[in-house]
């Protein structure tokens, strides 16, 4: 069968994969960079299309709550945002990590704190992957590089969050929203039947069928079961950092360091690569496609490998170096570079930096 | 006695919709009345196999322990856009909120009112006792001026504290509200009442003819620190002069 290609922005992307997908509803307020998600399917309509419900809520603290109800229910939920917005969510998105409810979120970051720029960032990394809104609690992380992949982590996201009963974002960069690139499109899939959703999900408050009944709720006011339902999570995390770590190499098999970095970065650090290459240095790249669970087992087989420095390059003052730090435990030197407030580095520079502070230092 | 008690006597039996869970709430409190006759309404609906009830934050957080049909517990003041999540997307169901004062017009105003104005199928229940109950007696945006409080000590100034909020009021002008009415459970006859107007609503949303909303006013004796016989009639005579009883807004017929 002939693919079928399309040249799209990778905010488009995102709502084509979303129809595509078999998503039941998408509920979602305006912000810069990522307002073409809900235009999109606004004028694509995706009710003719396959019956999928697109709402623009009053606020993202209404979004995500919609999300709650529509997840809650058994239903393909998802929304989408820029990074204040994200940060209106937090609250929902607890509550949604407390009730083990299944959506997609994904946040086009922008640089901040505050209303900041609507320049491209990174900056959202700790939110994403540390909690961001309150108690013990983890995203699945996708880090898109490009928009194939804005397209496929999509599909990739709602598969986990399923699987393990947890909500996915995709953290993704005003730059990679914005960029439009050849996107290979998938077959539709149907969306599930009511039949279905109670097969797949018999926790969903789909109407009480005669004496089982279901609830949805992250409360638990006895604090010694309160504690129970946060050691069953643990163990669902732990789970997750197990089996569902996923990153990419590029040219790390004789390399003497590594550059880490994701999204918009990482394809910087390609460049980077291919210039170090040629002036001699053994320079390799680790793409972590999943932010959490990080890839730090990686980390330390690379250093058992022989690689004697990491340089996490990113779009922020220093956030996933945290992570890369924990996974090097002291054995070789990890630096930080990063432009920030909506400012992306040169391939030159980011070289320059690892000259520095890595292979000088 | 074991002889009054045949199939054909009897007069009155409780829901299935209630679970057999001791309330949590405060002996004379009106939410008990209000939990039953909502559940009567949806059973005798035939609604219970197709309803999704959302609970609040507050007194009645435990809503979903007592009410025996498939529930979700929402975040602060967000039950009605939850409600609107599901009904959206399961526009052949029953959906309603169950919500207090402080969740629906404190915290949750911006839900409250879109979810209105944007003439959602859903019907939302609104208890109205003036005061936040579970966190112990704080001042609530309808409590009553001079009021006191735990946070109004001295009562509730205007000056430096605002108005109280008719939220019903405020809803009964949006287009998308086709039926609002303000009840109270402190008489059989006001039960009765507040039944037929929960009972209207759930059938207003069958017909899709917009955002129901039923506001019950409430005593709080607990919190008003009142026997509940004293709590009922202060609330006759401070509570239903400023929340006067009736329908506010019917459809057109």
């Amino acid at each position: 069968m002939e693919q079928e290609l399309r040249l799209m922005k990778g905010n488009e992307a995102i709502a084509e994969a979303a129809i595509r997908a078999g998503v039941d509803a998408y509920y979602g307020y305006p912000i810069t960079p990522q307002s073409e998600v809900m235009e999109y399917l606004m004028a694509e309509q995706p009710e003719k299309r396959t019956g999928m419900v697109v709402l623009q809520a009053e606020s993202e603290v209404s979004s995500i709550n919609m999300v709650y109800g529509a997840a809650g229910s058994g239903k393909r939920s998802m929304t989408s945002s820029s990074s204040p917005g994200v940060s209106l969510m937090q609250e929902g998105i607890s509550y949604i990590a407390g009730a083990e409810l299944p959506c997609v979120l994904v946040n086009v970051v922008r640089g901040g704190p505050g209303l900041g720029t609507i320049q491209p960032s990174q900056a959202d990394y700790f939110q994403s992957t540390k909690g961001g809104g309150h108690g013990d609690y983890r995203l699945i992380t996708l880090a898109p590089s490009s928009v194939q992949e804005m397209y496929d982590f999509l599909i990739t996201a709602f598969d986990l969050a399923e699987k393990y009963r947890n909500p996915a974002m995709i953290l993704t960069d005003g730059a990679i929203g914005q960029m439009m690139e050849k996107v290979v499109l998938s077959e539709q899939k149907p969306r599930r039947t009511e039949e279905e959703i109670n097969k797949a999900f018999p926790w969903a408050t789909t109407g009480r069928s005669g004496s089982n009944r279901r609830i949805i709720t992250s409360l638990e006011l006895d604090p010694a079961r309160q504690e129970q339902v946060n050691l069953h999570l643990q163990a669902k995390y732990a789970e997750v950092e197990e089996k569902e770590v996923r990153f990419e190499k590029v040219q790390c098999d004789d390399a003497d360091y590594v550059l880490v970095a994701y999204g918009t970065s990482a394809r910087l650090c390609q460049q980077t690569v291919k210039m170090a290459r040629e002036k001699g240095i053994k320079l390799g790249l680790l793409r972590p496609i999943t932010l959490w669970p990080f890839p730090k087992k990686e980390i330390a087989s690379l250093i058992n490998q022989g690689v004697k420095g990491f340089l996490s390059v990113e779009m922020s003052a220093g956030q996933m170096i945290e992570d890369v730090q924990l996974a090097a435990a002291g054995k070789v030197p990890a630096a930080h570079f990063g432009r920030f407030g909506g400012m992306i580095a040169s391939p030159e520079e980011i070289l320059e930096n690892l000259e520095q502070k890595i292979i000088g230092g | 006695m074991e002889d009054i008690k045949k199939p054909e006597n009897l007069v009155y039996k409780t829901t299935d919709l209630m679970t057999d869970k001791v309330l949590s709430y405060c002996p004379g409190c009106g939410h008990g009345v209000i939990h039953r006759i909502a559940m009567e309404v949806i059973e005798e609906m035939g609604l219970s196999e197709q309803t999704i009830g959302i609970a609040p934050v507050g007194c009645s957080v435990l809503a979903y322990e007592f009410m025996n049909i498939d529930m979700q517990q929402a975040a602060h003041g967000r039950a009605p856009a939850v409600a609107t999540g599901i009904k959206r997307i399961w526009p052949e169901k029953t959906v309603f909120t169950y919500q207090g004062d402080g969740d629906l017009a404190a915290i949750g105003t911006a839900e409250t009112i879109h979810a209105c104005n944007r003439g959602e199928n859903i019907t939302i229940i609104f208890v109205n006792n003036g005061i936040y109950g579970m966190t112990g007696g704080q001042m609530a945006p309808t409590t009553l001026e001079g009021m006191k409080s735990s946070t109004s000590p001295y009562g509730r100034e205007q000056k430096s504290m605002g108005y109280p909020l008719k939220m019903t009021e405020l809803v009964a002008t949006l287009p998308g509200t086709c039926y609002v009415t303000r009840q109270a459970v402190h008489k059989p006859g006001n039960v009765r009442k507040t039944k037929k107007a929960i009972k209207k609503a759930f059938q207003l949303q069958q017909e899709k003819k917009g955002t129901s909303f039923v506001e019950v006013v409430s005593n709080c004796n607990s919190g008003w620190k009142m026997t509940p016989v004293k709590s009922n009639k202060w609330m006759e005579e401070n509570m239903f002069p400023f929340y006067p009883l009736g329908d506010i807004k019917t459809p057109e017929e």
